[in-house]
């Protein structure tokens, strides 16, 4: 693997992989001793044009618990929030020496583009990209539902499963990579959204179930594991109400809240992949339940990325 | 020379005798432990409980004998393709003040034993480490010896030594095959 860009060229064989090398990595970091010293003398630089908090500490925390180096570079107060073009950042992160890039980008494709265009030759690896993908968080997601949906499950994948994906899959780059990698995976993926808040052409696709309101989901299939997306207010444009008629009508209709988590298998787990709005998509109830993974969701995304950074860079480089 | 140089019961009986050489220098098992390094080692190191548990009665052999994969601790990662990590099981008696032994297939350059020692080192603080291993092919690169030897093996260091293992592919044995070129998987 040079980059991981996106999941849709993920092989069945390459994902799974990953997430065994995730379980290494997460029984790594139950160790008293958390740090390893496989990554030693690589620069990791953590390149973000967008504003995270969690996905870049992840990162960083995964490439320091690999004892990488960390550069945290990003566009608030920097020469990227005085127009520096993407090409001049990547000369000058080349010349740094960075091993691998990881990028978050306002613009669809922006990692994509940083990995072909030959401007440096560190690995990419994508934490978001507009509104198209973020890989490591669809990893992440199948990680967490794979140790708690699959028995035995090193070498597995997450044929059986079925996965209900609740909110904006237009706007969600989180929706955007974790559809086709639970497809790969093998999982059933069931799509619960508004009409105005899905992707053109989705509805005409045979692979996948699309209902719209989560009560028609929960009725229709035997859910083994629902995420709810956060409703993207900042990507909405015309006032975060352009999308649908209220943020109330939202909530009766696509919010996960006790109850509906009650209609659903016993065993049924409930992901987001955070920042949470409280009583918008999922209520305190759903959110604090004994079967939500959440905040696991966080740690196993250590874990995910530690194994993304470990298999990128530990290997003999390619040739060029 | 090429051919089998141990069969299924020169490795029985060489394990039994590192049994009871394990038992005697450490004069007995309150402390021991034993930690296979992946893949092979692993296998050897549950037989050698086992072997321990039956002269021994107060040995429980499933709670002493663990996994060490020492992948992410290796020196030569940068130099080969990817490799897959192996599982770490610890026994569950920790590592802290016993006596780990550390048990391989193959002692060749060093460098494996040198990786698990680190690897150990961020697992706990053992008292004491000894190595045993079932074959030393010689070729040392760094200064490390081990305390129990199945099988001494002088070889040409471009010639391979295999140990095959019931438990990993179907039979036992060691193979050693001649001369092939350094680049065809040297084991370390």
């Amino acid at each position: 693997m040079r980059h991981l860009l996106d999941t849709d060229t993920l092989t069945r064989d390459e994902a799974i992989r990953i997430l065994d090398a995730s379980a290494q990595m997460a029984a790594t970091q139950e160790r008293e001793m958390r740090k390893l010293p496989t990554l030693r003398g690589k620069t990791v630089v953590n390149l973000f044009f967008e504003d995270s908090t969690r996905t870049r500490i992840s990162f960083e925390a995964a490439a320091k618990r690999l004892s990488a180096d960390v550069i945290n570079f990003s566009a608030k107060g920097s020469s990227l929030s005085k127009g520096e073009s993407l090409k001049d950042t990547a000369l000058t992160l080349q010349a740094m020496g960075a091993d691998a890039v990881v990028i978050r980008h306002w613009a669809s494709g922006a990692a994509s583009r940083l990995a072909g265009s030959g401007w440096m030759h560190g690995h990419v690896i994508n934490a978001g990209d507009g509104t198209h993908q973020h890989p490591t968080q669809a990893l992440l997601d199948a990680f967490t539902m794979r140790r708690h949906l699959v028995d035995d499950s090193a070498g597995k994948a997450l044929d059986g499963v079925t996965v209900a994906i609740v909110g904006d899959i237009l706007h969600s780059r989180v929706a955007g990579s974790n559809i086709p990698l639970l497809r790969t995976l093998g999982a059933k993926v069931v799509v619960v959204a508004p009409p105005t808040l899905l992707p053109y052409g989705m509805t005409d696709r045979d692979d996948l179930d699309v209902h719209y309101t989560l009560d028609d989901a929960i009725e229709a299939h035997d859910i083994d594991a629902v995420m709810m997306l956060r409703v993207q207010r900042e990507r909405m444009t015309g006032g975060g109400s352009g999308f649908f008629p209220s943020p109330e009508e939202y909530t009766r209709l696509f919010g996960l809240d006790g109850d509906r988590l009650r209609r659903m298998p016993d065993h049924a787990i409930v992901l987001h992949p955070g920042p949470m709005n409280r009583g918008l998509e999922i209520s305190a109830e759903a959110a604090d339940s004994p079967r939500s993974v959440i905040v696991e969701q966080v740690s196993n995304g250590v874990a995910v990325r530690m194994a993304a950074l470990y298999l990128l860079l530990a290997g003999e480089e390619a040739p060029q | 020379m090429t051919g089998t140089v141990l069969g299924a019961p020169d490795i029985a009986r060489a394990l039994t005798r590192i049994a009871h050489e394990i038992l005697e220098r450490n004069e007995g098992h309150d402390s021991l432990v034993l930690l296979g390094i992946p893949t092979r080692g692993v296998p050897l190191a549950h037989r050698l409980a086992a072997r321990i548990g039956d002269v021994e009665p107060g040995f429980d052999a499933s709670a002493r004998a663990g996994a060490l994969d020492i992948t992410m601790y290796r020196d030569d990662l940068h130099r080969q393709p990817t490799r897959a990590i192996g599982e770490t099981t610890l026994p569950t008696m920790g590592l802290d003040d016993r006596t780990v032994v550390l048990v391989d297939d193959v002692f060749h350059t060093g460098r494996t034993i040198r990786a698990a020692l680190d690897a150990i080192k961020d697992l706990g603080r053992p008292r004491a480490v000894q190595l045993a291993v079932l074959v030393d092919r010689g070729h040392r690169e760094l200064p490390i010896r081990a305390d129990f030897v199945g099988k001494n093996l002088p070889t040409a260091k471009s010639e391979r030594v295999d140990v095959h293992l019931t438990e990993v592919d179907g039979n036992d044995e060691v193979l050693i095959s001649g001369a092939r070129s350094a680049t065809d998987g040297e084991r370390a």
